[in-house]
C-alpha cells in the first residue's frame, strides 16, 4: 500500500533578516495509512515547519515530499489548495471556527471550498458531527460553546472531505486536562474505528501518549522514532 | 465556485456583521440619493423650461416687419407696416411650411355687460389655434367663413373669460365691445399658462384677422405672420425660402436692408436646454464626488475588514480555498455592499424626489437612465475601492494568516 506521507530528506530554511535559521535539516519520515503519529520536540524543533509541509500550507525548500505517492514538493499555491481541499483536513490550537456562524456552517466550509452541493453538505456534516459527538449543537456559535465543543467541531469539520490525513497541531493546547483527554480519547477512536490517519503536533508527552508512534524533532532533524508502547487510552 | 457560491459567502459574511456592513454602505447610499435627487431637480426644471418653450410651438417661425426710419431714428422691429395678408398666403404655398396665420393685435379695453378689462386684441386666422397648439374649451375656434366675411365673432383666453365673466356662467353666445364694435363669443380657450417670458398667455380675445384689420386698426397691414413647419427640421430650409420670397414680393435688392425679421424658437429652445443640461451635469458630477467618497468609505472598512479577519482567511486557505477564491469572495463583498447601497440610494433618492416635488412644488422628474447608471456606478466603486483590500486578503500566506494574533 502507498504511504500517506514520505519525506525524504525534507529542508527548510527561513531568512531572518540577514541571518538564516534552519528549520529542517533533511528530515526523512514514511508515515502508512491508518497510522496515528505524534510529532514531539520543543519550540524551534522544526516540528511545526514539518506539520506545515506536510499539510501542503508551504513547500519544502530541498528534499521530496509524496502526499499519497504523488509528488507534493513543487505543487503551485492554488494545487496545493485543491489538494488540502479534498484530501487534508486540519484542527489548530485555536479551533479557528468562524465567528457568528453555526458549527453546522463552520463544518461545511471545505464542503464549500470543494464544490459539494448544498444538500450533500448538510447531510455529511450532520453525520460526521455525529460521529463527533456534537449534532446537538448544530445551531451553536463558537462564543456559545465551551473549548472542547468547539474543538470537537473543528474535529468534525476536519473530517468532511474524507481526508487521507489528519493534521492536528497542538489540538489540545488551549484546553482543560479534562477536555484534552476527550479530544484525545475521540482523535484514538477515530484512528482506531475509522481508520483515519493521523499526524499529532504536541510538546506534551501525556498528550503524545495517545499515539501509535512517537517522532522526536530537535534542531530540524528526527531524533528518535518509536512504536508507542504503553497507549493511554 | 461558481458566482452563486462565492456571493453568497459573501453575503453570508455580510450578515455577520450587520451594523458595520450597514454603516458601510451608507456613504454610497447618500451618495447615490444625492444623485438622484440632484438630477431629479435639474432634469425637471430643464423639462419645464423646454415644455413651456414647447407651448409655443418649436416647430414655429415668426416673421416681423422690420424698423421705420423717421428723421434718423430707427424704430425697432414691427414699427414698419410692411407685412400684408398677401405675404401670408405666398410663404403658405411653400413646401415645408404647414400652416401660416397673419397675426394683428391691439391692446384695447374689453367690456362685456358691466365688467370691462384691457387685454391684448389678436386677430388670426382658423390655423393660429394648430400653430400655436391652443385647443378650443368650449364652443369654437374662428373659421374660415368668419375670415371671409369679416365676422363680427371672438374666442376669449382663460383669463379674460375669468375677469369678464367671473360668475362662471358661459361666455359663449354672449356679447363683448371691443374699441365699440359688439362682437359675439363663439368660444373659449383652454388655459395656456404664462409664456417663457412670464407673459399671461390667456389674456387675449381672439379674432378674426379680416375683422380686426377693417374694424379696429384700419390697416392693411398686419403686425407679424406666424407660420409653423412641418416639421423641426424644416424650420431652416423654410426661414431661408420665405426670406427669399419676401424679398422679392417687398422687391429687395442686394445692399438694402430687409425690412422685414424672421425668428425661430428652436434656437431659443436649444439654447435653454443646453443650459439645463449643462446644469444638470454639474449637480450630478458633485453628488458624483460623494459617491467617490463613499467608495473610499468602503475601502477603508475592507482593509479593517481583511485585518481584522486574517485568521479566518488563513482558515479558509488551509481548508482548501485558493487565493482567488478568497480575492472573489472579498471583492464580492464590496459590491453587494455598494450595489445594494446603490439600491437603497435609489429608493431614498426617489423618496427625497417626491419630498421635494411635495413641499417645494419644484418640478422634477426621475430619469431611468440615471437610475440604471448611479446603481451601475455605485458597483463599479465597489469593484474598484474593493478590489485592493481583497488582493491584499488573497495575497496572505495560509501559515502567517492562521498564525496572526
Amino acid at each position: 500500500m502507498t504511504p500517506v506521507v514520505e519525506a525524504h530528506a525534507l529542508r527548510k530554511v527561513y531568512a531572518m533578516g540577514a541571518a538564516e535559521v534552519v528549520a529542517l535539516a533533511g528530515v526523512d519520515l514514511t508515515l502508512d495509512a491508518g497510522d496515528f503519529v505524534a510529532i514531539m520536540g520543543p519550540s524551534g524543533s522544526g516540528k511545526s515547519t514539518f506539520m506545515q509541509i506536510v499539510g501542503l500550507l508551504d513547500k519544502p525548500g530541498g528534499g521530496t515530499y509524496l502526499f499519497e505517492g504523488r509528488d507534493a514538493s513543487n505543487l503551485s499555491a492554488d494545487e496545493r489548495a485543491d489538494v488540502r481541499s479534498r484530501r487534508l483536513g486540519f484542527v489548530f490550537q485555536a479551533y479557528n471556527l468562524l465567528p457568528r456562524t453555526s458549527a453546522i456552517e463552520n463544518v461545511e466550509l471545505p464542503m464549500v471550498y470543494a464544490g459539494v452541493p448544498e444538500r450533500r453538505r448538510r447531510s455529511v456534516a450532520i453525520e460526521k458531527m455525529e460521529l463527533v459527538g456534537v449534532a446537538p449543537l448544530r445551531d451553536h456559535h463558537p462564543n456559545q460553546m465551551s473549548g472542547g465543543q468547539q474543538q470537537r467541531v473543528a474535529i468534525a469539520r476536519s473530517l468532511v472531505n474524507e481526508p487521507g490525513l489528519l493534521l492536528a497541531d497542538e489540538p489540545t493546547g488551549a484546553l482543560d486536562t479534562k477536555s484534552s483527554a476527550d479530544v484525545m480519547q475521540l482523535l484514538s477512536r477515530l484512528n482506531q474505528e475509522q481508520g483515519i490517519t493521523i499526524m499529532l503536533v504536541t510538546h506534551e508527552p501525556e498528550i503524545a501518549a495517545y499515539a501509535r508512534r512517537i517522532v522526536t524533532f530537535r534542531d530540524g532533524r528526527i531524533v528518535s522514532d518509536a512504536r508507542n508502547a504503553e497507549r493511554a487510552a | 465556485m461558481t458566482i452563486q457560491a462565492t456571493l453568497r459567502l459573501a453575503l453570508q459574511a455580510l450578515v455577520r456583521n450587520k451594523a458595520r456592513s450597514l454603516l458601510t454602505m451608507l456613504g454610497i447610499v447618500i451618495g447615490v440619493a444625492a444623485v438622484i435627487v440632484t438630477v431629479a431637480i435639474g432634469v425637471g426644471a430643464r423639462v419645464s423650461v423646454q415644455s413651456s418653450i414647447d407651448s409655443l410651438g418649436s416647430n414655429l417661425i415668426v416673421v416681423q416687419p422690420g424698423s421705420v426710419t423717421q428723421s434718423g431714428a430707427r424704430g425697432g422691429f414691427g414699427t414698419a407696416s410692411t407685412l400684408t395678408p398677401a405675404d401670408g398666403l405666398a410663404i403658405a404655398a411653400l413646401p415645408g411650411v404647414a400652416s401660416v396665420s397673419p397675426v394683428v393685435t391691439l391692446r384695447t379695453q374689453v367690456v362685456a355687460g358691466e365688467n370691462n378689462w384691457q387685454t391684448t386684441v389678436s386677430g388670426v386666422a382658423p390655423t393660429y389655434t394648430f400653430i400655436r397648439s391652443w385647443p378650443v374649451a368650449s364652443g369654437r375656434f374662428i373659421d374660415q367663413s368668419d375670415v371671409s366675411s369679416t365676422a363680427k365673432v371672438a374666442v376669449l383666453g382663460a383669463t379674460v373669460v375669468q375677469e369678464l365673466f367671473p360668475n362662471g356662467q358661459s361666455p359663449v353666445g354672449a356679447t363683448v365691445i371691443v374699441k365699440g364694435a359688439p362682437f359675439t363669443v363663439v368660444g373659449t380657450l383652454s388655459p395656456l399658462g404664462q409664456s417663457g417670458m412670464g407673459q399671461d398667455q390667456d389674456d387675449t380675445v381672439l379674432i378674426a384677422y379680416t375683422s380686426a384689420m377693417e374694424r379696429l386698426t384700419g390697416l392693411t397691414t398686419v403686425n407679424s405672420l406666424m407660420i409653423s413647419a412641418a416639421d423641426a427640421k424644416d424650420v431652416a430650409p423654410v426661414q431661408q425660402r420665405l426670406t427669399q420670397v419676401l424679398e422679392q414680393r417687398h422687391r429687395i435688392v442686394a445692399p438694402q436692408p430687409d425690412d422685414f425679421q424672421v425668428r425661430n424658437l428652436q434656437s431659443i429652445a436649444q439654447a435653454a436646454s443646453q443650459t439645463g443640461a449643462v446644469m444638470e451635469f454639474l449637480l450630478a458630477g458633485v453628488a458624483a464626488v460623494s459617491l467617490v467618497v463613499g467608495g473610499i468609505g468602503i475601502m477603508n472598512i475592507m482593509m479593517v475588514s481583511v485585518t481584522e479577519r486574517t485568521r479566518e482567511i488563513g482558515l479558509r486557505m488551509a481548508v482548501g480555498a485558493r487565493a482567488k477564491t478568497i480575492l472573489r469572495q472579498f471583492l464580492a463583498e464590496s459590491i453587494v455592499l455598494s450595489t445594494i447601497g446603490g439600491m437603497a440610494g435609489v429608493v431614498a433618492g426617489t423618496a427625497g424626489t417626491l419630498l421635494v416635488a411635495q413641499f417645494a412644488h419644484w418640478p422634477t422628474a426621475i430619469p431611468l437612465q440615471w437610475i440604471a447608471a448611479s446603481v451601475l456606478f455605485a458597483a463599479l466603486v465597489g469593484i474598484f475601492f474593493g478590489y485592493y483590500p481583497a488582493q491584499k486578503a488573497a495575497r496572505l500566506s495560509p501559515i502567517e494568516a492562521l498564525r496572526f494574533e
